[in-house]
């Protein structure tokens, strides 16, 4: 024991990671098998892998998973843009920002799945649908990062920027859009997760292409391990797009003299 | 004179929003999006008493019921992970694929083990939210300072009374913050579970409105929905204010020195 | 008592290590008042975890009155440098001082006479229903010398504990120390990098060299048993044992440039 503390603990922690997620799969793979769950249920880890294979060797499955990640791009870049266009014109005129803190308290909360039956109604079962609910959710996240991030303009560079008699535009390019960058990017983190999240919800529940239709479908022609597949390959999009964000993050922000903590609101 | 500023600023964009939608619609000959005036009649025939125990009664009961099952767990299990550093190197990888899995995608898997009553809701809602608790909870108790920890030692306070004195207490403000996620995913899965199986409950009768087209009263559960999003997270805001003022204390104080 | 013999502690991260404390001999008598001195990053945390049993050296051994310590020792009270972070902010100050006390199970009568009396002694009388982060810094530190003093140790380790105070502040409390020492008759060492401190404070001073430290001299100081900011610092005699330690710091500062 002492000598594993001793090693590299780097290295060590990413061997003891490895070993974790091989756990998992053994677990998987046991408990049907010996009869611990019904195999129905939860096939053994090796037939799901095989259902995973079975998958990616056809035409449909690719085509689900470029229909998620289309909704999932263009939804969060519709929202980043809405949220930081509205967050720094709400958040750089002092009266703005009073008069809608209680309309963003009062709509932040509603769940995104309460516009489910209206996104139907309008779109149907198309991209639409998807697109509502992803745009609805992850601007929230973004404008609120970016509020956050116009609050934190430190009011003494605003001073000096204004004696040196910067223009309204240099002082938002100067002043106020540096300030908010780090912000701006933990707000695309969160709403990258977030719009993903969504993304899935709604073909799974509307039935509007993409991985979360494919999962609808395979439980209804209950195709267990199939299904199985399909939550897994969502759980690494999950995985990727969140190592994504935030190495592309810390490499985007590395200027900046503090990479910061989330604000937690 | 503040306080009547600060209520007049808080009203005034609601006021007029719900204002114009109210203009805005009043001559409404869309089918989709009806006169406010109807969407109120609605709302005040669709939701009576009667109704509301009937429909959103059992929903807030499994949403409080799954939503405390998963804090119990994710704080009890973060507290174990965050305090043993070999299990949290085995542990971080998993847990960290688990809560990249969309949640919503548990309940095609849940309803095959536990049907489709309200035991598949309830966990289905632990299962979906259990994650930001957890893994806030292994950050904050990873974070306990080394000096508090040091001094909990030297004056003799171990076992329990370390971990619910001293542990505890000192990860809790970011063990609220995952509650508080945990809390929205709830509310999502509370209403999914009930779109994709149910009987009653508030998401069932949203989703039957919208498939009868009887669109006043599904615009009227909409607003329910939000109202009750909106009310959930200020009483979690109000907890929270209250079990954490020390906390706000402290940081005002740093940020002032 | 506090003995200390060939203390050593080494620490290792990864393939490199790192000698902190070399040979560290020296002790502690009962009801004296130690103060260990030493050049910046000498260690001297190292081995006040060390003697309070939160760190396992690497070699030698450290005694409590007798008993060798494994862990943090009964009847030991530590004051820590950075007060901020060693009292617990989610607790009002009587709530810190009563905790190692119902951890030590001492019934509720005997707490509340303990706490009220402790928090007398500091100064702090009317702030018991405060939390630390609504005291200045300097109170902030009476509270973790009252939270000490109601634990009734025999021996009170103290690191570094008025670094962080403003001078004024220090002033009252290194008088505080004193009294309390002279009034409830405990075993201190008090570790310190600051040279006029650990002479107006001691009754002997051990002078660590730098790391990897061992014990550069020792030094009675016998200055009169009532000391006062005034009078004791004109004193001739104070100047001339702080020289003594200064020029001993010094010594140990070059030695460990050579």
């Amino acid at each position: 024991m002492t000598t594993a503390r001793r090693g590299n603990p780097a290295g060590d922690t990413v061997l003891l990671g490895v070993a974790g997620l091989a756990g998992l799969l053994l677990i998987i793979e046991l408990m049907p098998r010996l009869g611990l769950v019904d195999e129905r249920f939860l096939p053994p880890a090796s037939r799901i892998m095989a259902a995973l294979a079975e998958e990616a060797a056809s035409g449909a499955f690719w085509t689900a998973l470029s229909d998620t990640l289309v909704a999932w791009a263009l939804g969060l870049a519709i929202a980043v843009a809405a949220g930081v266009l509205a967050g720094l014109v709400i958040g750089s005129v002092p009266a703005l920002r009073a008069l809608t803190a209680s309309t963003v308290e009062f709509l932040r909360p509603i769940p995104s799945v309460a516009l489910i039956p209206l996104a139907v109604l309008l779109y149907g079962t198309d991209l639409g649908s998807t697109l509502l609910l992803v745009c609805y959710a992850a601007f929230w996240q973004v404008l609120v990062q970016v509020l956050y991030g116009v609050a934190d303009v430190d009011p003494v560079a605003f001073e000096t920027a204004r004696s040196f008699r910067f223009s309204a535009w240099a002082r938002i390019r100067h002043v106020l859009w540096p300030t908010a960058l780090p912000y701006v990017f933990t707000g695309v983190r969160l709403a990258a997760s977030v719009a993903l999240v969504l993304a899935i919800t709604a073909e799974l529940v509307i039935g509007s292409p993409g991985l979360g239709k494919e999962i609808a479908v395979a439980q209804a022609s209950e195709a267990v391990p199939t299904m199985y597949a399909l939550i897994v390959v969502t759980g690494v999009l999950g995985v990727l797009i969140n190592l994504l964000a935030r190495t592309g993050e810390r490499r985007l922000l590395a200027w900046h003299q503090s990479v910061r903590g989330e604000v937690s609101a | 004179m503040n306080v009547l500023k600060k209520v007049v600023l808080a009203l005034a964009l609601p006021a007029v929003l719900f204002g114009a939608w109210w203009v805005l619609s009043a001559g409404s000959e869309s089918y989709y999006s009806p006169p406010l005036s109807k969407i109120l009649a609605a709302f005040r025939t669709t939701w009576t008493p009667t109704q509301l125990e009937a429909e959103v009664l059992p929903s807030l009961l499994r949403l409080f019921a799954g939503f405390a099952l998963a804090a119990l767990i994710g704080v009890g299990a973060g507290v174990a992970i965050g305090l043993n550093r070999r299990l949290r190197a085995v542990m971080e990888p998993v847990l960290e694929f688990f809560r990249a899995i969309p949640p919503p995608v548990l309940v095609p898997v849940i309803m095959l083990f536990a049907g489709i009553g309200d035991t598949m809701k309830v966990i289905v809602i632990v299962f979906g939210c259990i994650w930001p608790i957890l893994l806030n909870t292994v950050e904050g108790v990873r974070a306990v300072d080394s000096v508090v920890l040091d001094t909990a030692r030297s004056y003799g306070v171990n076992g329990t009374a370390r971990i619910t004195r001293v542990v505890l207490p000192s990860a809790s403000p970011q063990i609220a913050a995952g509650l508080r996620q945990a809390l929205s995913i709830a509310i999502i899965l509370m209403v999914i579970s009930e779109m994709f199986a149910a009987s009653n409950g508030l998401g069932f009768t949203i989703v039957q409105f919208q498939r009868s087209f009887a669109i006043p009263e599904m615009w009227s559960g909409i607003i329910l929905l939000g109202l009750l999003g909106f009310v959930l997270s200020l009483l979690f805001r109000l907890a929270e204010r209250r079990a954490l003022r020390w906390y706000e204390g402290l940081r005002a104080a740093q940020r002032s020195s | 008592m506090l003995e200390v013999k060939g203390l050593r502690k080494v620490y290792q991260s990864g393939s490199r290590e790192v000698e902190a404390l070399r040979d560290l001999t020296f002790t502690v008598e009962n009801g004296d008042l130690v103060c260990l001195v030493g050049p910046s990053g000498c260690g001297k945390t190292t081995l006040l975890r060390c003697l309070a049993g939160l760190l396992a050296p690497t070699a030698g051994d450290v005694r409590v009155d007798g008993k060798a310590v494994d862990g943090p020792p009964e009847g030991m009270a530590v004051v820590f440098q950075e007060y901020g972070r060693s009292l617990f902010p989610w607790m009002n100050v009587r709530d810190n001082v009563e905790l190692p006390l119902k951890q030590k199970k001492v019934p509720k009568r005997r707490r509340q006479e303990l706490i009220e009396q402790s928090l007398d002694a500091v100064g702090l009388t009317g702030s018991a229903a405060a939390y630390p982060w609504q005291l200045s810094g300097g109170m902030q530190q009476r509270v973790a010398i009252a939270r000490a003093v109601a634990y009734e140790p025999r021996t009170l380790l103290m690191d570094e504990p008025f670094a962080a105070v403003d001078a004024q502040t220090r002033a009252d409390l290194e008088d505080l120390v004193r009294e309390l020492w002279k009034r409830l008759g405990v075993t201190i060492l008090f570790v310190t990098h600051d040279i006029d401190e650990s002479v107006y404070l001691g009754q002997r001073v051990v002078m660590l060299s730098s790391s990897p430290t061992v014990v550069q001299d020792e030094l009675l100081i016998d200055l009169p048993a009532d000391r006062d900011q005034l009078t004791t610092r004109a004193d001739p005699r104070f100047i001339a044992l702080r020289t003594r330690v200064y020029e001993q710091i010094q010594a140990a500062k070059k030695n460990a440039e050579r």
